[in-house]
């Protein structure tokens, strides 16, 4: 009777250890997960201003102002964040100081918004709203905090407008417009001596205008007016306390303007009698006081000295690439300023001071990754040494729009900030792992492998202290395997390549964010003649497969060589694995569309059609073979062009060699179809297509009374929105009767319209996602107040005679029938719209492998974070009262909003959660999923200001254990279990044996 | 003939529905309808237009006598309805000629807003160098293309809305062709223009055996999103104990408790079974009651 008792209950102690492992399978994202299988990088982008605490406190910060419009306070000694600001990109930051020693005072939106930011943690501390008429270059000016009332004040100049703040409470002291028609403010200088500050502004192009003011009432004691012979540029500087520098307009000749009391002189200098070769712009580098200017040209850049008004004095000129430093005040006369250039791979950082031009305080040779191109921005900064002499410091800004701080000839530190702007990204996978190198060595040796698996069996049990958890975590986060340089079974480990604004390329290992290489392009980098080469987009170029597999996959980087959408493109091809520049071409024509192809040459080169400003399409790679491959697949080529600016879609189709071109690889085109939305009702916001590598795994779709409904599955469904022209502003800026968006499902190749919808009292702004037979869009109910999220399902009626849910398990169905765009498609449509809580910025579906998994929505919401949404929340099927059967099939009962839990744990039980647990993607601007070899999981990379990364299961992951699975805990119970029963069997052969003596 | 006329009661979906099966029929001969259809209402409106020589509609006349300036339908536009006409034009690899003409009735609502009912096609016949010329455009696999212009009322501004199709696919017996217009008030959208059967890829050369056009044509507007359903008034309601809620049925106690007395009943046992054997274990060798002794009979016998 005994033993089977014994074995009953070890039978039921197994199922509960089997019960407690399967629970931690099915459990959410703990807090002590998070940074496993995701990561999360901070960035702010290229600087282009930075001011430096001069007061104890503040030593070790460097506050920061970037082209991201990001605010930051950065640490001196790591280049750590301590706080950082994202203003919104239509309030942007034109200047930047500090105030009293504990302020960082920003002025924003062309000078009509002053901010005040505390210094030690960023907490704004007031704000003022300033009435001005906007300036595209508004200045700031705080007064050093001495002499002047005990209010420090801050100077806004924009315009005619003049404003002095109290620095403390944001109080506006006085404001003051100027009634001088097209004046505009350039200069303010404090007098040292007295309550007088001078404002110096330009009327028109020619009339300079000095008012002196007084600084405590704003009171005009003077007003003096001097005319020029020649226009002016409105490129001024001070030289001196004094003294004006101002360029003309044909940026030939220089003014030394002298303001006295009473009047103005002026002086004009050629500058071709101080410069030789003038060629590109000339521009003055705002520097700095004692009479020293610096003058840059396109080829170098010169210190002038002035000698009162009479002239300037060249004291030094320098090669381009150089760039010079604000003057930074050492003593009560003395001001230093640092030159920094390229002398071959190094650069040279010298220092001066202004009061002795020719000496040199600091003279260090600093050794540079030359993948950072050219210096653009020196920030000087000094400190004292243990000596008590002054050491200098600085920040320098490179082409790449990293941030380095040099010191002591090496780069104390480097960010990487050229990743705050990223343009596209395209993923590559990894070598595959070479025979030989076994995986078992990483474990070094058993007892250190007996040790971790004893930890992770108490974190397990829930015995572990803190100090334990702490070491499991460093353990799971330095275990190697995710960072492998290899493919892994699951797909998991891959390469991201972006392409950053600057013309940088950089491939990120998606384990740890890591920077694998970079490579930043000599084809998209500034030309001397100052042109700015823009980057457009990454695409694949070659994927190595079976027969050419010993060669390295590579990428296709396409940019212009300028800004304007007629210049010329740039094609670069780079090495996936390595970063290296393989092939570089210029073409000879520009950049309007770029259509990566489906087909492959022989060499597994994927064929790039690249259109024209002339809608002609050139053909690459230009090779014979792939020629070939591409004639056969042009007749059924097609090509459309959407035009915001007028208003029309048109299609195109593909014809033999361009007209007046001896260019075989270029084709003209020929316009197959338009649609012209009439312009005073309509216009175009967004046009969306499926992504080009989506599967689809089920073309039809089985609901709940067995009837059989075939998705709509073509490639060339293209999603349209219009909306109407007074709608197309802000939220608000139109009436409910005026605004209404139009929806439009066109198929690409014919230019029919398969759907059209008209949503009355809705505007945009509109996003959409394009996925299957489904178009998901966001947009305004004007009517309702609240944004709304629209869906429309697109079933193919042609097909319904194949009905049969017994021929479709059986395999006897149709569904291999050729389909074509020319025969006339009988469609069905289901739509429906819900409201939605949040505004968003960006959004898009999830993709995997074979395309079984259930989609979920990504959303980048108002808040920076990405919120995973099932498709099922937004389904047209959805009902009040769903039957048995559709609850069945999975469908939720229908509610009028979609409701968001702003919760991480447990809602993946609702089938949704936030990506980003409670992390941000300053700025977001795109998501991206890349589907992994394991069908239930996909890669989801979020980039804005900052970059998140991490997997996502959208069905939880059906097909594999997760790391978490304890081997050792199954291996423990599974021992445990055989050593019951053994030691069972034992007794009960005992006791029969006792039993049988009796 | 019954088509057009009884599927006016019916939802416009369906109508549409009707409508194009009735024309994917192959008694598309059938419908030959030149007849005046009086209602007003009428969204959009099939016509087959078949210009044989013979009939004494004036097909080709309307389009070269009747045919109004815009000037005009723009002055008659103040009256309730005006006539409108405008041109069809077509490329058979030499540029666009004019092939045919649509003429409607331009309708202006109380609020001023303007749309065009009664669509009617006429077709021009194709002339020699034309069935060429498209004999050509069948060879080479080339493409038909038709165009409008986008907006009706004033023809100065230049746009056109194009649509095209291989060339290959129109004909059947006759060419046949399936217009599809896109209105939005007054303007032209884009124009839809297929063949009435399917086309799938390879096209084989096919000759009509009547070089005649065999036109049908839809004309089409947006249709309005439903408003995105609240749920406040049923809210309402059901606080008002009008909208009652549906409770589910009432489970039987098993299967509501299942899981809990299932392994209850297990523990019970085992501990019965434990308190069972306690006594017979203190017992030891000495006598026991005979219930007890009856299963271990059997191996103590041995």
């Amino acid at each position: 009777m005994a033993p089977p008792r014994h074995l009953l209950l070890l039978l039921l102690l197994g199922f509960l250890a089997a019960a407690s492992l399967a629970f931690t399978l099915t459990a959410a994202v703990y807090e002590d997960q998070v940074g496993l299988a995701d990561w999360h990088q901070k960035y702010i982008g290229k600087v282009k201003q930075a001011v430096y605490h001069s007061q104890k406190s503040g030593r070790r910060r460097v506050v920061v102002l970037t082209e991201e419009n990001v605010i930051a306070s950065l640490d001196l000694r790591s280049g750590d964040i301590f706080w950082r600001h994202v203003i919104e990109k239509n309030d942007p930051v034109d200047e930047l100081s500090l105030s009293l020693g504990k302020y960082v005072v920003t002025l924003s939106s062309g000078g009509s918004i002053l901010r005040a930011w505390n210094l030690p943690d960023g907490q704004m501390i007031w704000e003022t709203n300033l009435q001005v008429s906007k300036s595209s270059k508004p200045l700031l000016h705080v007064l050093s905090n001495n002499k002047v009332a005990k209010d420090n004040l801050v100077f806004v100049l924009a315009g005619r407008w003049i404003y002095a703040v109290s620095s403390i409470d944001g109080v506006i002291s006085w404001g003051k417009e100027f009634s001088l028609d097209g004046l505009d403010l350039k200069q303010i200088i404090k007098s040292p001596e007295n309550d007088i500050v001078y404002a110096v502004g330009l009327a028109g192009s020619s009339k300079l205008n000095l008012y002196q003011l007084n600084a405590k009432t704003g009171e005009t004691v003077k007003h003096i007016q001097e005319s020029f012979p020649i226009a002016l540029c409105g490129e001024t500087i001070l030289g001196s306390h004094n003294v004006l520098v101002a360029l003309d307009e044909t940026r030939s000749d220089l003014f030394l303007i002298e303001l006295k009391g009473e009047s103005i002189s002026y002086n004009k200098v050629h500058i071709s009698d101080l410069v030789q070769d003038l060629s590109g712009t000339v521009k003055l580098l705002p520097l700095m006081s004692n009479g020293v200017i610096a003058l840059q040209a396109s080829s170098t850049v010169s210190l002038l000295k002035l000698k009162g008004i009479d002239g300037l004095e060249v004291i030094q000129s320098f090669e381009q690439p150089a760039a010079v430093s604000d003057a930074l005040t050492i003593t009560e006369k003395d001001e230093a300023f640092a030159v920094v250039q390229h002398t071959g791979s190094e650069i040279e950082f010298v220092v001066k001071f202004t009061s002795d031009v020719t000496g040199e305080v600091i003279r260090e040779k600093i050794n540079i990754d030359q993948h950072r191109g050219n210096i653009q921005k020196v920030f000087l900064n000094n400190y004292i040494r243990t000596d008590k002499s002054h050491g200098f410091r600085a920040l320098v800004v490179m082409e790449d729009h990293s941030l380095l701080l040099v010191q002591q000839g090496e780069v104390v530190w480097s960010r990487e900030d050229g990743l705050a702007s990223i343009v596209d990204v395209t993923t590559s996978e990894l070598p595959i792992e070479k025979d030989g190198v076994s995986v078992a060595n990483v474990e070094h040796n058993l007892f250190e492998w007996l040790k971790g698996h004893m930890l992770k069996l108490k974190g397990t049990l829930m015995l572990a202290n803190a100090d334990e958890l702490a070491a499991i975590q460093a353990m799971r986060l330095k275990s190697s395997e995710k960072n492998k340089m290899t493919r892994d079974h699951n797909g998991f480990r891959k390469l991201l390549i972006v392409l950053t604004k600057a013309g940088k390329v950089i491939a990120l290992h998606t384990g740890d964010g890591r920077i694998i290489w970079s490579n930043l392009l000599q084809s998209l980098r500034s030309s001397k003649s100052g042109e700015m080469p823009s980057a457009l987009r990454i695409c694949q170029w070659q994927v190595p497969h079976h027969r050419v597999m010993h060669e390295n996959p590579s990428i296709l980087i396409i940019g212009r060589s300028g800004a304007d959408s007629a210049a010329p493109g740039v094609l670069s091809v780079l090495d996936s694995y390595s970063g290296e520049e393989l092939n570089s071409l210029k073409l000879d024509h520009s950049v309007v569309q770029i259509i990566p192809l489906t087909v492959k040459d022989s060499s597994e080169h994927r064929l790039q059609l690249i259109v024209d400003s002339h809608s002609r399409a050139h053909l690459y790679p230009r090779s014979p073979d792939a020629m070939n491959v591409f004639l056969h697949e042009m007749p059924n080529t097609y090509l459309y062009t959407v035009d915001i600016e007028t208003n029309v879609i048109r299609g195109h189709s593909l014809q033999k060699s361009c007209d007046n071109s001896a260019d075989e690889y270029c084709f003209s085109t020929k316009e197959l179809w338009s649609i012209v939305f009439p312009s005073d009702t309509e216009r175009i916001a967004i046009s969306e297509t499926r992504k080009m590598n989506e599967v689809v795994h089920a073309q039809a779709k089985i609901i709940a009374d067995q009837d059989v409904m075939y998705k709509y599955l073509s490639k060339n469904l293209v999603f349209v929105a219009t909306v109407s022209p007074k709608a197309s502003g802000e939220i608000g800026s139109a009436a409910p009767e005026e605004a209404w968006l139009v929806a439009y499902l066109i198929d690409a190749v014919t230019g029919r319209i398969l759907h059209r919808v008209t949503h009355h009292g809705a505007q945009g702004p509109v996003h959409a996602v394009v996925s299957e037979n489904w178009v998901v869009y966001h947009y305004f109910n004007l009517r309702a107040h609240r944004f709304e999220m629209a869906v429309i399902e697109i079933y193919d009626q042609s097909r319904a005679d194949n009905k049969d849910v017994m021929k479709l398990i059986l395999g006897k169905h149709n569904l291999s029938a050729p389909i074509t765009s020319y025969s006339r498609p009988e469609v069905m449509v289901k739509s429906q719209s819900y409201f939605f809580t949040f505004s968003v910025k960006a959004i898009a579906a999830t993709q995997t492998a074979k395309g079984i998994t259930s989609k979920q929505l990504l959303i980048g919401t108002i808040g920076d974070q990405v919120l995973a949404l099932d498709k099922r929340f937004v389904d047209p099927r959805r009902s009040v009262n769903p039957t048995q059967q559709e609850k069945e099939e999975g469908i939720i009962p229908l509610t009028d909003a979609l409701p968001i839990i702003p919760t991480t744990h447990f809602t993946i039980f609702l089938s949704q959660s936030y990506l980003t647990h409670s992390l941000q993607v300053e700025a977001l601007r795109g998501i991206v999923s890349i589907p992994s070899k394991l069908e239930s999981t996909t890669l989801v990379f979020t980039y804005g200001v900052d970059l998140f990364y991490t997997q996502l299961a959208p069905s939880r992951t059906y097909d594999s254990l997760t790391d978490e699975f304890s081997y050792a805990l199954l291996l423990i119970t599974i021992a445990a279990l055989v050593a019951a029963i053994v030691v069972t069997w034992i007794w009960s052969e005992k006791k029969e044996l006792r039993d049988k003596w009796r | 003939m019954a088509a057009p006329r009884r599927p006016r009661l019916l939802p416009l979906p369906l109508l549409l529905l009707a409508l194009s099966l009735s024309l994917s029929l192959a008694a598309a001969s059938a419908f030959q309808s030149d007849e005046l259809l009086l209602h007003d209402d009428d969204e959009f409106e099939g016509a087959g237009a078949r210009p044989t020589p013979g009939p004494p509609t004036p097909a080709a006349a309307a389009v070269s006598s009747s045919r109004r300036r815009p000037g005009d339908s723009s002055a008659a536009a103040a009256a309730e309805s005006s006539a409108v006409q405008f041109a069809l034009e077509h490329d058979l690899g030499a540029g666009f000629v004019p092939a045919g003409s649509f003429s409607a009735r331009l309708k202006s609502s109380a609020h001023g807003s303007q749309t065009l009912t009664k669509l009617r096609f006429t077709r021009n016949e194709l002339t020699g160098d034309e069935k060429d010329a498209f004999k050509k455009l069948l060879d080479e696999d080339g493409f038909y293309s038709i165009r409008l212009q986008s907006n009706v009322l004033d023809p100065a501004r230049k746009d056109y809305v194009v649509s095209s199709i291989k060339a290959r696919c129109i004909p059947r017996e006759s060419l046949d062709e399936h217009i599809v217009i896109h209105m939005d008030g007054v303007n032209i959208l884009a124009v839809n223009y297929g063949s009435v059967g399917g086309c799938t890829y390879p096209r084989p050369v096919k000759m009509p055996s009547k070089w005649v056009f065999n036109s049908y044509t839809v004309l089409k507007t947006s249709e309005q999103a439903p408003r995105t359903p609240s749920f406040v008034d049923q809210l309402i309601e059901a606080e008002n104990g009008l909208g009652e809620v549906v409770k589910p049925p009432e489970k039987s106690f098993w299967a509501k408790y299942w899981m809990y007395i299932i392994p209850l009943g297990l523990i019970v046992m085992n501990a019965v079974t434990a308190a069972a054997n306690m006594p017979e274990e203190q017992a030891g060798g000495q006598g026991q009651p005979g219930a007890q002794r009856a299963p271990n009979a059997a191996p103590r016998r041995r």
